[in-house]
């Protein structure tokens, strides 16, 4: 039996959200009525010219410098000749032979192991049109006609391209997850999968482990969550292999994922030979990038998501709560602020990565939408520490904070949920509990401190949780002790 | 009394400010003009009598509210139809796009407004600006005024023919390979293609995006002067627009040439150059040199392959401009069972041979496995050529020779060999592949009575260099014929 | 070195649906143009740059700020064919 490696490479397309497209003043605005955010030159309208957006440039050189890549001195726009209806040049304008950064790297980690994943490009280009298929029947299969709606034409787009390092679906997936952590931490896009504003596609093929040169490579596409990313990866592979040990040939194609059939079928090529006949974009002048302007960028760039899980967990929190923290940029925002008026490090990240994470998955809101916020959190650790909250309680008063209640103190206040730590007002309380039961009394004095727990839920239920159980527990050993 | 029609600019602007005349009456002789006219010649696709009669009114009132825009307050001129003008029929000369309406101006068209000039209408062309006789138009043929069994040139002919005959005051075309200074040479005009970049493209019809300029057609370098000041200059809209100064255009035109250095182009000078043409270019090298010019004969070798070059990267650079053009958005659609026929039909219909051929010829030069020999090869040709120039420029202020290898020639005579149509622009492609400055200005009329044209071409952003030897080669040849069809009394055919 | 062009291939490229006639003139007229047009071949151009753009310049940027679109009215009166607030086209080859 041949031992067989897949060798995968990814091309990510990245929707910038810049306030404007790439080559002109149209608002970049999805939710905008079919064909109104539309002009001259993203229609391709006789005499239009196309004029770079700073913004955009400046969007893919923080992409390039949070991956560690060079960024290239001198670039070019070169022309992307095909014809598509969805297109309106019927050419793309693309970077070919000199793209604004190359030579990076993503580092992953699965299940502890760690791989560095090489970037060989990221490079700037426009997005094309939406076309929508429909049939006067109404039925999807048999559809006569298209539309076409145009808004998304001329949307600025990065394309970062992988070197073919990965190795197994679960690491195309780690190299997925981690790459929209990265752009996500430079606020240059919000690369949902789902809304199409970041898309993968994955160049797949097998060889036996062990074999040098790489096997006949198919490439993947339509993968609308990380999940069927890692699914259409683990299906392609299996095919290829299946297709090799059935004698066949792998043929170089590009292939469709179907999310219900679970299943990669070949798509018949858009541009059968496939000469896109690239050329210099005469409307436009050369890029330059100069030391000052690189500079900048470097300097400007956020702490990134790797730095800042690492930092984190040397501060004593938890791997996987780090990664929590940070994976949700926001929690891990809410984290350093807490922190840095003086909360303790593991008890926030419990609270954010234990209660406001449910909370905030149960009632389907941001962490911008609820009243939490990073004094509130500081609050609530001093209540705690002060002994004035149960953990209990203060998870329960957390709650409330998130609801927007009010602070902790307030909510703590409101709801009567202050722990009793004052050993007058519980003395009484265990005293009748006790009186109550003879025979508990008697183990206890006997040594058998098994039933301390029983006395300290009948003195909880009998405050309603307002007690200090560890306060209970020595009242009730000192009676019984005692003497 | 002179008919309005014949006026220069500067004489008609004169005029409005005397009170001798208003725009309204300008415009009206003009239109005359092209009303017993146009039947010769079909200079004008379009011709806006309203627009042009309401903006005419508009200007005689901005004027005597003693608001002065310039030079071309209230003149009436006329624009190729590959400037996309709103809500004014736009063709470019192609089937195409007829009946297309834009719904925004070229920078140019803007400008000429907010300059209060009068837009008469829109011109005839060779098919995006494909060809040197304007014979490519799908809606007919230009005839010259000169003799209207013969070509006006092209592709802007109906431009040079409407100025020329008087049926505009002055005029735009686009220059790619020569497409202002040929005609503008056939026709007897003054006509300026400036440094690439100077004028804005922003709504030009793209032919070859690295090679198109707009500039001015007209009967005098003063007015062809004013012309080009008026749509010079930065355009934010346009990427490849210079960003610095506008050249200098009319300051030196009084300045005479003594001292000026002239290189006389050896590669124009013999084979392959009319006699006649040879021989009026060689009086005003004399005369030249008579007013105080130094005369030396400047060799560019790399000139010889400019034509060679130029028929790789304008057909390169066109097949990707005119993929737009496919029946999804505008323009003329032909059905078919899918999208990719409907395309590949609507363009086949669309399309006129010339273009048809220069898209294959483009797409070939680029496509894989020859871009290397083709495309590849003729962009380092032009790096060559533009170090000749640059090396020349050291010893040499401007460089003349003359415009076209012949005058007009006759209407059917080069249509069914695309090769020798492709030779008439010989004299004027290496300026457009440099990128520099280069005017024509008429010097004398041949046996046949056909203007002849004398080109000068300048170092990028030297307008003012070119103009002042423009105006003295005006001074010197003191041409003032006139076409038959603007003098004569005329009847519509 | 003579020219060969596979013209039928070439048109199609170039989304031109040509008779077998046009093509084979084409064709005959583009070997012509070409074995011209390799005269660029001749020259020594060893080590010499390209030149895409007569004018030495780089960034010609634009802000990125909001201009007004245009009017879809106006924009879908242009169209061959409309449907509702889009442009409508036949089948497109190569989707579902
Ligand atoms: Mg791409
Ligand atoms: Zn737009």
């Amino acid at each position: 039996m041949t031992n067989w490696e897949a060798v995968i490479g990814i091309e990510t397309h990245v929707e910038l959200q810049t306030r404007s497209k790439m080559f002109c003043g149209c608002e970049v605005n999805f939710s905008a009525d079919p064909n109104t955010t539309v002009c001259p030159v993203c229609l391709a309208l006789p005499g239009a010219l196309p004029v770079p957006n700073e913004e955009a440039i400046e969007g893919i050189l923080k992409i390039g410098a949070a991956l560690d890549c060079e960024l290239v001195e001198s670039s070019l726009f070169h022309r992307k000749n095909y014809f598509y209806p969805d297109l309106p040049k019927n050419y793309q304008i693309s970077q070919y032979d000199v793209p604004l950064c190359v030579d990076g790297h993503i580092d992953i980690d699965v299940d502890g192991e760690e791989a560095r994943v090489g970037i060989t490009r990221v490079h700037m280009e426009e997005d094309t049109g939406k076309s929508l298929h429909g049939s006067d029947t109404g039925r999807i299969h048999d559809a006569d006609h298209s539309l076409l709606d145009f808004n998304r034409s001329g949307v600025p787009l990065v394309e970062i391209v992988s070197e073919p390092d990965i190795r197994s679906p679960e690491q195309a997936r780690a190299y997925a997850a981690e790459l929209q952590r990265v752009v996500r931490a430079l606020g240059v896009s919000d690369v949902r999968l789902e809304e199409g504003s970041v898309r993968f596609d994955a160049n797949i093929s097998v060889r036996p482990a062990g074999q040098a040169e790489f096997g006949t490579r198919t490439e993947v596409k339509n993968m609308n969550s990380l999940r069927s990313l890692q699914r259409a990866i683990a299906y392609e592979i299996q095919r290829q292999i299946g297709v090799i040990e059935g004698n066949g040939e792998i043929v170089q194609e590009t292939r469709h994922w179907n999310e219900d059939s679970g299943a990669t079928s070949s798509m018949r090529s858009k541009e059968e030979s496939e000469d896109y006949r690239y050329f210099q974009e005469p409307d436009l002048v050369p890029l330059h990038v100069d030391g000052e302007w690189r500079d900048r960028v470097f300097a400007g760039l956020p702490e990134l998501p790797s730095a800042r899980r690492k930092r984190i967990v040397a501060a004593g929190v938890e791997p996987q709560a780090a990664a929590t923290l940070v994976e949700a940029g926001d929690l891990a925002d809410l984290f350093d602020h807490a922190v840095s008026l003086g909360a303790d490090r593991k008890q926030i990240a419990n609270w954010l990565t234990g209660e406001v994470v449910a909370h905030l998955r149960r009632n389907e809101v941001a962490l911008a939408d609820t009243g939490l916020s990073a004094a509130h959190l500081n609050e609530l650790g001093s209540l705690v520490g002060e002994g004035a909250l149960s953990s209990t309680a203060a998870k329960e008063v957390l709650g409330h904070v998130l609801s927007g209640e009010g602070s902790p103190r307030e909510v703590a206040a409101a709801r009567d949920l202050t722990q009793i730590s004052d050993q007058t007002a519980l003395d009484a309380e265990v005293d009748a509990v006790l009186a109550a039961n003879p025979d508990v009394v008697e183990r206890l004095r006997s040594g058998d401190m098994k039933p301390i727990g029983f006395v300290v839920g009948q003195v909880m239920k009998a405050t309603r949780g307002k007690a200090d159980p560890k306060l209970v527990s020595e009242l009730v050993r000192s009676k019984t002790q005692g003497d | 009394m002179t008919d309005l029609a014949d006026l220069s600019i500067a004489e008609a602007g004169a005029g409005l400010r005397r009170g001798d005349f208003s725009s309204v009456e300008l415009t009206d002789a003009a239109l005359t003009r092209a009303g017993v006219t146009e039947s010769h010649l079909h200079a004008y696709l379009t011709l806006d009598q309203h627009g042009a009669r309401a903006a005419a009114t508009a200007a005689d009132q901005a004027l005597a509210a003693g608001e002065d825009h310039g030079p071309l307050h209230g003149i009436p001129l006329a624009v190729k139809d590959n400037m996309v003008t709103r809500g004014m029929e736009t063709t470019a000369g192609s089937k195409i796009l007829s009946g297309y309406v834009p719904p925004y101006n070229a920078t140019v068209v803007d400008r000429l407004s907010a300059k209060r000039a009068v837009i008469l209408g829109k011109t005839n062309l060779d098919e995006f600006a494909m060809g040197s006789s304007t014979e490519n138009s799908a809606y007919g043929p230009t005839r010259n005024p000169w003799d209207t069994d013969r070509v006006p040139g092209g592709s802007s002919g109906g431009s040079a023919a409407a100025v020329s005959v008087g049926s505009a005051l002055g005029a735009l075309g686009s220059d790619t390979g020569g497409s202002i200074r040929q005609p503008a040479a056939m026709c007897g005009l003054v006509g300026v293609k400036p440094t690439y970049g100077v004028v804005s493209r922003y709504g030009l019809i793209a032919f070859a995006s690295s090679l198109d300029q707009i500039g001015p057609f007209a009967r005098s370098v003063g007015d062809a002067a004013s012309l080009l000041e008026a749509v010079a200059g930065y355009d934010p809209r346009d990427a490849t627009s210079y960003r610095g100064d506008t050249p200098e255009i009319s300051t030196l035109l009084d300045s005479g040439v003594a001292g000026m250095r002239i290189g006389v182009l050896a590669e124009l000078s013999g084979d392959g150059i009319d006699p006649q043409i040879q021989d009026a270019c060689r009086r005003m090298y004399d005369a030249l040199a008579d007013a105080g010019a130094e005369l030396k004969e400047v060799s560019l070798p790399a000139t010889e392959y400019a034509l060679s070059a130029y028929y790789l990267i304008a057909p390169a650079e066109a097949s990707a401009n005119l993929a737009r053009f496919d029946g999804v958005r505008y323009g003329l659609r032909v059905d078919g069972e899918t999208t990719e026929e409907m395309m590949a039909a609507s363009r086949a219909e669309g399309f006129g041979p010339e273009v048809a051929r220069r898209i294959l010829l483009g797409t070939y030069a680029l496509s894989a496995g020859y871009y290397d020999a083709f495309y590849g090869q003729a962009q380092k040709v032009r790096t060559l050529l533009r170090n000749e120039f640059a090396a020349t420029y050291e010893e040499v202020d401007v460089i003349v020779s003359p415009t076209s290898p012949t005058t007009a020639f006759a209407i059917g005579e080069k249509t069914a060999d695309p090769l020798s149509m492709y030779f008439a622009d010989v004299c004027t492609i290496a300026s457009n592949l440099a990128g520099d400055p280069s005017g024509s200005v008429p010097v004398g009329l041949d046996a046949e009575g056909l203007p002849i044209g004398f080109q000068i071409m300048a170092p990028a952003l030297h307008e003012a260099q070119l103009f002042r030897l423009a105006a003295e080669v005006e001074r010197l040849a003191r041409f003032d014929a006139r076409p038959a069809l603007a003098t004569s009394e005329v009847k519509p055919a | 070195m003579p020219v060969e062009i596979d013209i039928a291939k070439v048109a199609k490229l170039a989304r031109l649906a040509l008779s077998p006639e046009k093509l084979e003139e084409y064709g005959a007229q583009l070997v012509d143009i070409l074995e011209h047009a390799e005269r660029v071949g001749g020259l020594p151009t060893e080590g010499v740059p390209p030149t895409s753009h007569p004018l030495p310049m780089t960034n010609a940027f634009r802000a990125d700020e909001v201009r007004p679109s245009l009017d879809r009215d106006e924009v879908l009166e242009q169209a061959p064919q409309s449907e509702g607030p889009y442009f409508r086209v036949p089948r497109i080859l190569g989707e579902t």
